[in-house]
């Protein structure tokens, strides 16, 4: 458990629960979810120049549940995009740092907060590299619950019509949504053979489990004609016992004694 | 319009490798030469509008200045969040074009009327709204859209529209109010946007009224400057619209007069008659020119006498 991704899930994990105590905000459980998946995407396979945001051959990253924003704006802070300190003004009037991803922190390619935005803006993308012919790729993660959007299902026709190969969507499937389990909200399932019957790529993965994560992305970039969705089952809190598969987490913030709790577990 | 703007558009993309034209599966004999011309800077995106301004929102961010072409209410009202938040928001350099202004789809139904769309439009920040009258401001508003950074809506008519400005207006600026007949000696001017300008020329003419006549090829912004002009000119102001009442050219006209009277950069508040869609959906079907009269955008004699004035 040395390694730099691993190193880095800790790292988000820490900081997003700190971030979430102090500004008394929701959406942890989603940020821990994810945690492992930026943890991978940041440590081994998107390129980016943190001293350099702009750079014009950096894959572009997207996040779409745009609430989970405490993960990447940790992630980022751990990346050298910002300092860890710039983050103390997360939540506080005035502050970039606003509690649904806001394209005016660095390193943010778009803002998010409405849920089923980012898969299509992603594939906008997608669309312009192919266009003119630049090798970057374009990453973009979305909720489960976001998955009841129709504007996602609509993205992923275009995404398999316009054979972008370039793109690959993650799927934080911790089964959890604002009200309840998804699969008595919506049923997603069975959606592994939805997303190949749309004519996906589709690899399922354990998304705690980095070298798993890590193959993923490399089979995505290898498939060609077609682009990649990975199915990252998750679960919602993961890291913190207490927060683990609860839904109260998707609202709640930790008071004092809960984040020690939290740290510790983390840490351990 | 639809023609004036495609041509247009082919002759920027010429020299304009930025411009991007993406169709929602609509503009058939519209579309094919632009696309035979310019195939990597063409997509039909499907009948799948919200994506599609997603996709609009994706390209512009990495350089291009994305046109989405449309009818009705089909890119704007139905994917109105996209461009709240995608577009606009992020300042991305994105045209919204949509033909069939008011009731030029009329008997089509509601769901082909854009009575709404300007409304809609004018309370996005960031987003300049555009409402030609005739071919030769649609070719006006597209040569400068080409130039332009910024999301900017597009309402156009749809074929055959009659050519109204008699010169071309190669020195348009983005708010400009444009006279199209002035009569010093009258008391009221006549502001009208969109091709229902044909129709008020038309009836001034045949009625020998004497009034000043204006065109309103933008929405917002206008020329504020302009307008206090107007309102210090002339004691009485005939707003006609082919759009709802509600939030519409009238009310954008009332808005900027009411912050010109408060400020008093105007003295005199002239009476504003306001000829629009009053909160109705018709649900017959007609030519454009019935549901006009049906919605009751009509001039009157009398709206022009000094009793009324």
């Amino acid at each position: 458990m040395s390694n730099k991704s691993n190193i880095l899930a800790k790292n988000i994990r820490e900081t997003a629960v700190r971030l979430v105590y102090q500004a008394k905000a929701s959406h942890i459980g989603g940020a821990l979810s994810m945690a492992d998946i930026l943890a991978v995407l940041y440590s081994d396979i998107l390129k980016f120049d943190s001293s350099n945001e702009k750079w014009s051959d950096r894959d572009r990253f997207i996040l779409s549940k745009g609430h989970s924003c405490v993960a990447l704006y940790a992630t980022l802070a751990h990346c050298g995009f910002y300092s860890i300190q710039d983050l103390d003004t997360y939540g506080q009037d005035g502050s970039n740092f606003l509690s649904h991803s806001s394209h005016y922190v660095p390193g943010i390619e778009f803002s998010a907060g409405s849920l089923g935005h980012g898969l299509s803006i992603a594939c906008g993308l997608a669309l312009a590299a192919k266009r003119k012919n630049e090798k970057w790729r374009t990453y973009v993660v979305t909720g489960d619950g976001e998955m009841d959007e129709g504007s996602n299902w609509e993205a992923l026709l275009f995404a398999a019509q316009f054979n972008l190969d370039n793109l690959c969507l993650i799927i934080d499937y911790n089964k959890i949504q604002s009200l309840g389990f998804t699969n008595e909200v919506l049923n997603l399932e069975p959606l592994k053979s939805k997303l190949d019957a749309f004519n996906w790529n589709t690899i399922v993965v354990d998304g705690h489990d980095h070298e798993e994560l890590k193959s993923a992305f490399y089979m995505a970039e290898q498939v060609k004609d077609r682009p990649t969705v990975i199915i990252a089952n998750t679960i919602k809190g993961k890291g913190v016992s207490f927060m683990e598969n609860r839904l109260l987490w998707h609202y709640r913030s930790p008071n004092e004694e809960q984040l020690k709790e939290a740290l510790e577990d983390i840490r351990r | 319009m639809r023609t004036a703007f495609i041509k247009q558009l082919t002759e920027e993309a010429k020299t304009n490798d930025k411009i991007f034209l993406i169709v929602g599966d609509l503009g058939f004999s519209v579309i094919e030469e632009y696309r035979e011309l310019f195939p990597d800077r063409f997509l039909n995106a499907g009948i799948a509008e919200q994506n599609m301004i997603g996709i609009a929102a994706g390209l512009a961010k990495e350089g291009y200045n994305v046109y989405v072409y449309s009818i009705a209410n089909f890119p704007t009202l139905r994917c109105m969040e996209q461009i709240r938040y995608d577009v606009a928001y992020h300042n991305l350099n994105v045209k919204i074009i949509s033909i069939g202004a008011g009731y030029a789809y009329g008997s089509l139904g509601a769901s082909h009327h854009a009575t709404e769309d300007m409304g809609m439009m004018r309370t996005i920040p960031e987003m300049v709204v555009c409402s030609p009258c005739d071919p030769i401001e649609a070719k006006a508003i597209t040569k400068i859209s080409a130039n332009y950074y910024g999301p900017m809506y597009l309402r156009l008519g749809k074929a055959g529209e009659v050519v109204i400005h008699t010169e071309k207006l190669d020195s348009l600026r983005i708010g400009d109010v444009l006279s199209i007949g002035i009569d010093n000696s009258s008391e009221s001017a006549l502001l009208v946007s969109g091709s229902i300008l044909d129709y008020a020329v038309k009836f001034v003419i045949a009625n020998n009224i004497q009034t000043s006549i204006y065109s309103l090829p933008f929405i917002k912004p206008m020329n504020v400057k302009q307008i206090r002009q107007i309102a210090i000119k002339y004691n009485y102001l005939i707003v006609l619209e082919e759009h709802q009442k509600s939030c519409g050219v009238g009310s954008a006209i009332v808005e900027i007069l009411n912050d010109l009277y408060l400020n008093n950069e105007i003295s005199v508040y002239p009476k504003v008659r306001r000829i629009a869609i009053d909160d109705m959906f018709y649900s017959v079907s007609g030519s454009q020119q019935y549901l006009r009269e049906k919605a009751n955008l009509l001039l009157k004699n009398e709206f022009f006498e000094s009793k009324f004035q």
